[in-house]
């Protein structure tokens, strides 16, 4: 059964036109972004298929879906590069591709496309290196901006594609696809590199400044703790890497500034939780502030009911009514059932009325609830249908 | 710095030797919730017990209604019969300080760690480093006493999610290639050591739902692979089903009377158009769904060979009197509850 919406007065956000955002050929990039657990990969495939199926060219880049969702879209090989997803109707002259990221394998790539074969096997023996490129924290977002980046230019080479559509990893927080990749661009980039990097380039010479003073001084520490190899091992990855990349921190620019183009659009997507809905406003805002583009919230998992005007409280008082009548008894739990609904749609509609005040102007496309998960076309292209219909 | 391993009974039931709990789960199931109530639950009885959370992220502060929390324990609630919960935030740079300080004695060195970003340096490019603090700091609190000279009677885990607490947990390995000697290794070492005893549990939050299940089986396998204890599985949410046996089955094989529900409707003074009649119908088809997929998750999760405790879904959200009510639940099913 799929419940339509009721309607709550003071929720008056303007609903998000998904077909008509899919449908603008100035749409090349959608990021879907939003906290852990929402649903972004779902949505995010969803958004493709449809794109794909109403005519666009279209390569979704996915995180972690997933096995079965996986499975269904012919993702099981980990290849780290897009697919062609069987089974999709192309009659409007579509296309739909997947990939999933392979984080450890895109830092090796973008090693070997830039260093020579010598430098890339040092660097890939360097037990830093190993630990950095399969490590969750801030080095899967910036593959995932890296692999963007790579997918756009490759349209832009070839129009293989004319849509991109990206899943954010899976971080507590919506803001870390943003934040994480310059702050590990930056860092790569930055000062205390350039100091780590002094002793190695000077050759063991000592420099009598403050501030070798000090990186000595830690270094001795750092000799100690870690072991006396460990240094050695940092400075030649840090040097062999900064050969290469030319600054990190440049690169992070660069794809950040991509996200600010015309035509690249957010989609924030959340559920009717408190968490979830404070990450929306988080994200919000942050768009607003360094004026990316956002084309709405996605509001999933959105509890409705068909019989909106039988109230909790009507339904509890008609249930307590029947409690003693036995031949009632199945008409009485049905109204406990349909109270619980009631109470959670309370619930749902005055969080997302607490978005609502504070970003009127984002528009919302809800998703119901389903009972079930999605794991086949079929599936996610019901999903698409309920996502147009807002 | 080492870790005592300590002397605890080998009965695996209900992990009643267990002082560490760590909790973990996939997102959005509830962890830092069920970890704070379990840190109540714990400390019922005049116990005390430290409830730690080691992502940066305040989740406990919001939860206790109080102000952020530093790097320093805290109390923040009181437990049943004169107990105290504390807590703490880990900061992975006032860890690795810490740590520092205890064993070097820094004086001026740790000004110029902090000065030039080292800390910031060591934690981004080796992640697995920074693992090491965090958990070294938690075997560090499990072990030290407070002021008064006792210990915590148990402490509590907000751990990383699922997808990621294989890894945090296991920083023997991640140090491996890393660290291949020196004092950072050996407190590798002594933390594996607190962490595969008897002293140690993993408890993992799930729902009955298809991805927190699937993700729950996925990490008993991969924490027994690497040989740490798992406890409970904790399933949280947990409504108690309204429909009868028999209403499901008519539900499931759509074939509940509409003009039974009808009548009753009329019998309750409440509207009786078909409009109605089917949206309830139709609502009450979408919760015998749900009680078959719940049924087939349960089934899942039994499969594991764990204790399961169930947690009840809480209608008006999480504040204090609903920790305490889970904290309740959690008591009443045998957590911490020591020896048969």
């Amino acid at each position: 059964m799929t419940p339509t919406g009721i309607e709550t007065p003071g929720t008056a956000a303007p609903r998000l036109d998904m077909d008509a955002l899919l449908g603008d050929r100035g749409t090349r990039i959608i990021v879907c972004c939003g906290s852990g657990g929402v649903g972004k990969t779902t949505m995010s495939a969803a958004l493709a298929l449809r794109a794909a199926e109403q005519g666009r060219r279209v390569c979704v880049l996915t995180i972690d879906p997933a096995r079965r969702l996986a499975q269904s879209m012919g993702l099981e090989h980990l290849d780290n590069v897009p697919r062609v997803v069987p089974d999709v109707d192309l009659t409007a002259g579509g296309l739909l591709e997947a990939m999933m990221l392979d984080m450890k394998r895109t830092f090796d790539e973008t090693v070997e496309t830039h260093a020579s074969p010598e430098q890339a096997r040092a660097i890939f023996a360097n037990p830093f290196y190993q630990s950095m490129s399969s490590s969750f924290t801030g080095t899967q977002e910036y593959m995932a901006m890296e692999k963007l980046g790579q997918l756009r230019a490759q349209a832009d080479v070839d129009g293989r594609w004319d849509l991109i559509i990206v899943d954010t990893p899976p971080s507590r927080s919506a803001l870390d696809f943003l934040d994480a990749p310059q702050r590990l661009g930056s860092f790569l980039d930055g000062r205390t590199i350039k100091l780590f990097l002094a002793p190695a380039r000077l050759g063991g010479r000592t420099y009598r400044t403050v501030f070798n003073a000090g990186v000595w001084a830690m270094s001795g520490i750092m000799n100690r703790v870690f072991g006396a190899q460990i240094l050695t091992d940092i400075q030649s990855l840090i040097a062999a890497l900064d050969t290469i990349f030319g600054g990190f921190r440049e690169r992070a620019e660069l794809t950040y500034a991509h996200l600010q183009a015309p035509g690249t659009r957010f989609l924030v997507v959340a559920t009717p939780e408190p968490d979830a809905l404070r990450e929306a406003a988080y994200f919000t805002q942050r768009l607003e502030q360094d004026r990316m583009a956002l084309a709405g919230l996605v509001l999933n998992r959105v509890h409705t009911t068909d019989a909106p005007n039988l109230t909790v409280e009507r339904s509890l008082v008609g249930a307590q009514d029947l409690a003693d009548l036995p031949e009632h008894g199945l008409t009485e739990r049905i109204l406990r059932v349909h109270a619980e609904r009631m109470q959670r749609i309370r619930r749902e509609t005055h969080l997302t009325q607490h978005f609502t005040a504070g970003f009127p102007q984002v528009p919302i496309a809800r998703v119901a609830a389903q009972a079930t998960d999605i794991h086949d076309l079929n599936g996610l292209r019901s999903l698409g249908t309920s996502l147009a219909a807002g | 710095m080492r870790f005592r391993v300590e002397d605890v009974p080998s009965d695996p039931g209900d992990c009643p030797g267990a002082r560490l709990h760590v909790v973990t789960g996939k997102g959005g199931t509830g962890k830092t919730t069920l970890a704070a109530a379990a840190a109540i639950a714990l400390a019922s009885g005049g116990r005390r017990t430290l409830l730690i959370e080691v992502e940066g992220r305040q989740g406990i502060a919001q939860l206790f209604g109080c102000p952020p929390l530093p790097y320093a324990e805290r109390r923040v609630a009181v437990a049943r019969g004169g107990g105290e919960v504390h807590a703490l935030a880990v900061d992975v740079e006032d860890a690795l300080l810490e740590y520092l300080q205890t064993v070097y004695h820094l004086g001026r060195a740790r000004w110029a760690l902090g000065k030039l970003g080292a800390l910031d340096f060591v934690t981004t490019i080796a992640p697995g480093l920074r693992d090491v603090f965090l958990t070294g700091k938690i075997c560090q609190a499990l072990q030290a006493p407070q002021p008064d000279g006792a210990r915590y009677d148990a402490v509590v885990v907000d751990a990383p999610p699922t997808g990621s607490v294989a890894r945090f947990l296991n920083v023997n390995e991640q140090v491996a290639g890393l660290a291949r000697v020196g004092p950072v290794r050996d407190q590798a070492e002594s933390i594996m050591e607190v962490l595969r005893s008897g002293q140690t549990t993993v408890h993992i939050v799930t729902l009955l739902e298809e991805m927190p299940t699937q993700e729950t089986v996925d990490v008993v396998t991969e924490l027994r692979g690497i040989g740490l204890p798992v406890g409970e599985v904790l399933i949280n949410m947990v409504r108690k089903p309204v429909l009868h046996a028999g209403d499901l089955i008519q539900a499931q094989s759509r074939q509940l009377p509409r003009a039974e529900i009808a009548t009753g409707l009329a019998a309750a003074g409440l509207p009786t158009s078909a409009a109605v009649v089917e949206a309830l119908i139709g609502e009450a088809v979408d919760a015998a769904d749900r009680v078959a997929l719940e049924a087939a998750e349960r089934a899942a999760l039994a499969s594991l060979g764990l204790p399961t405790y169930e947690l009840p879904w809480l209608a008006e959200g999480i504040d204090l009197g609903g920790l305490y009510e889970l904290a309740a639940a959690l008591t009443d099913q045998g957590l911490g509850v020591s020896g048969p």
